[in-house]
């Protein structure tokens, strides 16, 4: 019984890692169509403004904190940005965002070698978050992972109130769901873009930012995160914040329950087969949009 | 948009164009030099000067642990200038960076010897790395000085190996762990060569000794996620944990430890790739307390340890640690001029046929080389990691052990290979 809620905590705390990466893809890739293999390098841009702050503010709790909001900014900017230079020039060649992007991901990943050196780098983690309460007999909550999940936890909420009650996100939804007629009704279709990709890309510095928690900070570490947020985003149903939620636990919790009882490696192949199965029986994944449109 | 339904194919070419990319990685680096058949690569003794290889990742991956051996070869070698160099010759070092790919360093290996004509070379750490370098300088029957701990089992007529073989640090953690009743041990190690190696041989020592392998996991190397593999630690009722995870996979190891709430008394990790480069980088409020194996801490006593550390500090700033590699790399270089004036020549063949028995007062204590091997006579030590991130010894082997790559000297070991 401990084991089987101790794993299944950390199902969860893996399912909030895999939530907070493909978050951001949700919006970018499941909303607009844009494969960015950047979003890695996005994610890695959070954690080294996390390892920034700390150097320059002293206390790790507060750095924390601060870096929160600022990876949101530093990372979303670099969005904006990459969106206004490539890719509003390619919304009608999705293929071809893959390509750009993945040379701008090769691209980040040199440039954070020559800023940040070659080695990966560390911060410290506030000492309460390297605490564990226990929870009676051998199980115990780690607690990065539960400020992990609480921030996930925090993004989704904030992500669904400002798609469905801000103006913004009226106008994004507009947008995705027709382009044309939100151009012809006024909507500035650009600003939109762009908003949206600035939101998206931020999201994956938050999740940089969560990662500093668990591991090291390296220019590839966005390239180990990369394929799992894909896979939760097309498994979830693309462009569905509901699929992206439920797939990331129970892969998560798929995950650590085969971890548990094989290894690692046979984990991971299995999960995997499970991905394609399932992908064989539901192509559209497990939510889909419903549109008028017949793509 | 049109881009909805275009973006799972899109998604799968994504895949494979990551695919394509590792496979461009790999053939980028040519295998040409395994074809190349001259053996006329003779080192040239002929001026004032004669031209030594240093060979680490000084990029990539491994840069943050072959730097500083780099740094230690290079200081040994101006050390060894400012004294009058080798047989009235001055050394001339020639950096190659294998920039963490193991392909590249065969290359950069035979660039060494073929267009540098240098009269040994220095450098390699991961046992990849070795396996990629050794037939070429067989090929050309030249000198590699190998300073890392490794797996054993391996003996090369054109390597001298200066770190400790399996049964110069593996073997005597084993031994102090027994010592101190921690009998039932789970293994973590990275998926590789090294690891596996490493926990076949725990696995036949545990079982001719009477202690238990309680569990055994592998976590891909580079892998940071390690929740289940702690969860299983806890669970499996180990007195200790043998790690033999690799790189920055130890930090988010360790990380997951104390959050886990096990610390070194409760349950102690005894590490043998985690040296005091890897306690500063990790941070100390992780480690404080684990053990490690190795034949040489920055806090080793002895005269000769303090010149080095005050030398290499001088040489690189204070706050530099000194570690078990870069150790065994500086005195690579004093060995082979030992070997070389003891021949009173360059020759490979007269070098390597003076190695047996040339001694060295080293930082981490005598140290001898045995001709047979062409391995080093080293004594074991086992250290405990401080509050202020320096080792400080707990044990030691009291003598230095001979090698014995092959553990052929172990009635447990039969069959191991």
């Amino acid at each position: 019984m401990t084991v089987v809620l101790n794993q299944s905590f950390t199902g969860i705390s893996i399912g909030a890692v895999l939530l907070l990466i493909a978050l951001g893809l949700t919006l970018t890739f499941g909303q607009m169509g844009v494969i960015n293999m950047a979003h890695g390098e996005f994610i890695m841009a959070g954690a080294y403004t996390t390892y920034v702050l700390q150097k320059s503010i002293s206390g790790a709790g507060l750095s924390l904190l601060v870096a929160l909001p600022v990876a949101f900014l530093v990372a979303g900017a670099m969005g904006a940005l990459l969106e206004w230079l490539l890719i509003r020039r390619l919304y009608t060649r999705p293929l071809d965002t893959l390509l750009v992007t993945w040379g701008v991901s090769l691209m980040l990943q040199q440039l954070a070698r020559d800023i940040f050196g070659a080695p990966n780098v560390q911060t410290a983690a506030p000492d309460l978050l390297t605490e564990n309460i226990p929870v009676g007999g051998a199980i115990t909550l780690a607690n990065n992972r539960l400020f992990i999940l609480g921030l996930a936890l925090l993004c989704v909420l904030g992500l669904t109130i400002v798609l469905r009650l801000t103006p913004l996100g009226r106008r994004i939804r507009a947008v995705v769901q027709n382009r044309d007629l939100a151009e012809v009704s006024g909507i500035a279709t650009g600003r939109v873009d762009r908003m949206t990709f600035f939101i998206g890309s931020g999201l994956a510095g938050v999740a940089g930012v969560a990662l500093t928690l668990v591991g090291p900070i390296g220019p590839t570490m966005g390239t180990n995160y990369i394929v799992d947020a894909f896979l939760v985003v097309v498994v979830g149903g693309i462009g569905q914040l509901k699929g992206s939620v439920i797939t990331a636990f129970v892969l998560g919790v798929l995950q650590s329950v085969l971890e548990y009882s094989t290894t690692v490696s046979v984990a991971k192949v299995v999960v995997l087969v499970a991905i394609v199965a399932f992908l064989q029986w539901r192509p559209q994944g497990l939510y889909t949009l419903r549109t008028r449109s017949l793509a | 948009m049109s881009g909805l339904s275009i973006s799972r194919r899109g998604l799968l070419a994504g895949a494979s164009a990551l695919g394509a990319g590792a496979a461009l990685t790999a053939c980028g680096a040519k295998t040409g030099s395994t074809e190349a058949s001259g053996s006329g690569a003779k080192a040239d003794t002929s001026g004032d000067t004669v031209k030594v290889g240093l060979l680490n990742s000084l990029s990539g991956t491994m840069a943050i642990s072959e730097v500083t051996v780099h740094n230690a070869l290079l200081l040994a070698v101006k050390e060894i200038n400012a004294a009058g160099g080798v047989l009235g010759k001055k050394l001339k070092p020639i950096s190659q960076d294998g920039a963490s790919d193991w392909p590249t360093f065969a290359e950069k290996a035979e660039a060494l010897i073929t267009d540098d004509k240098v009269v040994a070379t220095f450098g390699c750490w991961t046992s990849a790395s070795r396996k990629a370098v050794k037939p070429v300088f067989e090929r050309y029957k030249s000198l590699l000085f190998y300073p890392v701990q490794y797996e054993g089992l391996e003996q090369s007529p054109y390597i001298f190996y200066i770190g400790a073989t399996t049964n110069q640090q593996i073997v005597p953690a084993l031994d102090y762990l027994k010592k101190q009743g921690l009998t039932r041990l789970y293994l973590v190690g990275s998926d590789y060569v090294f690891p596996r190696t490493a926990n076949k041989i725990i696995k036949a020592y545990a079982k001719a000794k009477g202690m238990t392998v309680v569990g055994e996991d592998y976590a891909p190397l580079g892998s940071t996620e390690f929740s289940t593999i702690v969860n299983k630690v806890k669970d499996a009722g180990a007195d200790a944990v043998f790690n033999t995870l690799n790189g920055d996979s130890n930090v988010a190891f360790f990380k997951e430890y104390k959050s886990a709430g096990l610390t070194a008394k409760s349950l102690p990790v005894l590490s043998v790739s985690i040296a005091e480069e890897e306690v500063k980088s990790i941070g100390t409020q992780y480690l404080e307390g684990q053990l490690t194996a190795w034949n040489y801490y920055e806090t080793t006593p002895g005269a000769a340890n303090t010149t080095f550390v005050k030398a290499y500090q001088a040489a690189y700033g204070k706050d530099k640690p000194t570690s078990d590699p870069m150790e065994a790399a500086y005195i690579s270089v004093y060995l082979w001029k030992d070997m070389v004036e003891k021949a009173g020549s360059f020759d490979v063949a007269k070098v390597k046929a003076a190695s047996g028995g040339i001694e060295l007062d080293a930082p981490e204590g005598r140290v001898t080389v045995d001709g047979a091997t062409q391995h080093v006579y080293k004594t074991a030590r086992i250290g405990k990691v401080g509050a202020d991130g320096l080792i400080e010894e707990v044990w030691n082997s009291g003598k230095p052990i001979k090698p014995d790559p092959y553990l052929k000297g172990y009635s447990w070991a039969s069959g191991l290979s």
